[in-house]
């Protein structure tokens, strides 16, 4: 069955240079140098691109950062947690409009 | 006693028991052969340097039976090695200037001459040590007196510890033993094996528990000395963080998983010529429990024995031919040169 999503795929990531060499090239750069040591530990930086990846919904970075995870010595209960902090950010971000709905209505309203 | 949650692939008469089919499997790849890696970046053939480490399986008789084990050990497993065999083993290692004997098995302590053993050894001027599996200083009174047994004879004591969690620990190595094997440290500890300055040495092994790479030895490292000792008191020297090699049950749980392809594919992607060229292959031996010779404990389990003519047991050991030889190597090497690489003693780039 043909899905907009093929795992395989994922693999092929580095294809996207074939139509834009440049601006591929300096993509890949960047995202090999953010995510290096620095100031925060590479496993840190691990956990919040899990996170990053359930608030944007990315099937392949879900797919790669919880094996990223594993592979830098996190267990299920932080990968977890990780995912909760997108989960209550996404949420939040959703209710805190609940005070642009409340400040509507008392206009609107007698 | 830890739980016996399933029998040995050998118990069980599973296809996967048989090496001729392991090798089987791992050579039906599109994969590049790993002679092929070798050559590519100028190491082929694998050549060894000085014999320093010794490696003696005591047999494949086990208490646990953990879902990653390459031995296939168990406790429905009786191959163990005799004592006319340890004294061969003690004759060959009298002609060698080995530094470290590294015991192994199964339990090794389940060997009815193991402190015999360890006794003749501790006469000989070399580091002895043994890959204990914990759960067994606690697995009957007869065990319970090991940590001042290894203390008396000062033999390291290195112990596969997969997480700092129980579900993580008895995914892999049975129900149960994540607790015992806190126990038994703890019982390490009191006679002073992985105290500061003691000068009795207690390293862990971290292994993961699935189809994934270990993480960097040294974070992790930081990570389970605070997390043991903060949780339940624990201290230790060192920790190796070693990959699992397709062989024997892991290779079973791989294929069973559908995470064979996937995870021998990663392993060749993470093919590294530096981990390559410090395998610890090239300064071991390993000897099996029926006293035969092979280049690691990898290839015992395969059943692929050294390439020295003239030297492939005990009875006819020849240090010059064992130095002259070339290393066998097949598919599963990948697992010891991927990423920082993976040895009995940890990373090697």
């Amino acid at each position: 069955m043909k899905t907009y999503y093929d795992p395989e795929d994922l693999k092929k990531f580095g294809d996207i240079k074939d139509f834009q060499p440049e601006l591929g090239g300096k993509f890949f750069d960047y995202y090999g140098s953010v995510f290096k040591e620095g100031a925060l530990t590479a496993r840190e930086k691990s956990l919040i691109a899990l996170a990053v990846s359930h608030a944007v919904q990315c099937p392949y970075c879900i797919e790669a950062y919880t094996e990223d995870t594993m592979e830098k010595g996190c267990d299920e209960e932080q990968m977890m947690e990780a995912v909760h902090v997108a989960a209550a950010i996404k949420s939040g971000a959703a209710l805190v409009h609940g005070v642009q709905m409340m400040n509507k209505y008392k206009d609107l309203s007698m | 006693m830890a739980v016996l949650t399933h029998k040995s692939l050998a118990g069980q008469s599973h296809e996967l028991s048989a090496t001729d089919k392991q090798l089987k499997l791992l050579q039906q790849t599109d994969l590049p052969s790993f002679q092929t890696k070798l050559k590519e970046t100028g190491l082929f053939p694998l050549t060894t340097v000085d014999l320093d480490v010794f490696q003696i399986n005591m047999g494949k008789m086990c208490n646990q039976v953990c879902k990653h084990c390459h031995v296939d050990a168990g406790p429905d497993r009786r191959e163990i090695m005799t004592r006319e065999t340890m004294e061969l083993c003690l004759e060959a290692l009298d002609k060698t200037n080995c530094s470290t004997v590294d015991l192994t098995g199964g339990a090794p302590e389940m060997n009815p001459d193991f402190r015999w053993f360890v006794e003749q050894l501790s006469t000989r001027g070399v580091k002895v040590l043994v890959r204990c599996n914990l759960t067994i200083i606690v697995a009957n009174k007869k065990y319970n007196d090991l940590p001042e047994f290894y203390k008396k004879y000062n033999v390291e004591v290195v112990s596969s510890l997969p997480y700092f969690t129980s579900s993580k620990t008895d995914a892999q190595r049975g129900d149960g033993v994540f607790d015992q094997s806190i126990k038994a440290l703890k019982m390490l500890n009191h006679v002073g094996y992985g105290i500061e300055g003691s000068g009795y040495k207690l390293d862990l092994v971290y292994n993961p528990s699935g189809a994934f790479l270990p993480p960097d030895q040294a974070s992790l490292q930081a990570d389970f000395k605070k997390k043991l000792k903060d949780r339940f008191d624990i201290d230790f020297n060192e920790l190796y963080a070693i990959t699992n090699l397709p062989v024997s049950r892991y290779l079973e749980y791989l294929v069973a998983s559908e995470n064979y392809h996937g995870y021998m594919e990663k392993l060749v992607n993470a093919y590294n010529p530096a981990a390559a060229a410090n395998v610890m292959c090239r300064s071991t031996i390993s000897i099996g429990w029926d006293g035969y010779i092979f280049d690691c404990d990898f290839n015992q389990m395969l059943d692929l024995k050294v390439a020295s003519n003239g030297s492939k047991h005990l009875s006819e050991f020849d240090l010059d031919a064992l130095q002259n030889r070339d290393i066998i190597v097949n598919q599963h090497c990948y697992g010891c040169t991927a990423g920082a690489g993976s040895s009995c003693g940890g990373t090697t780039a």
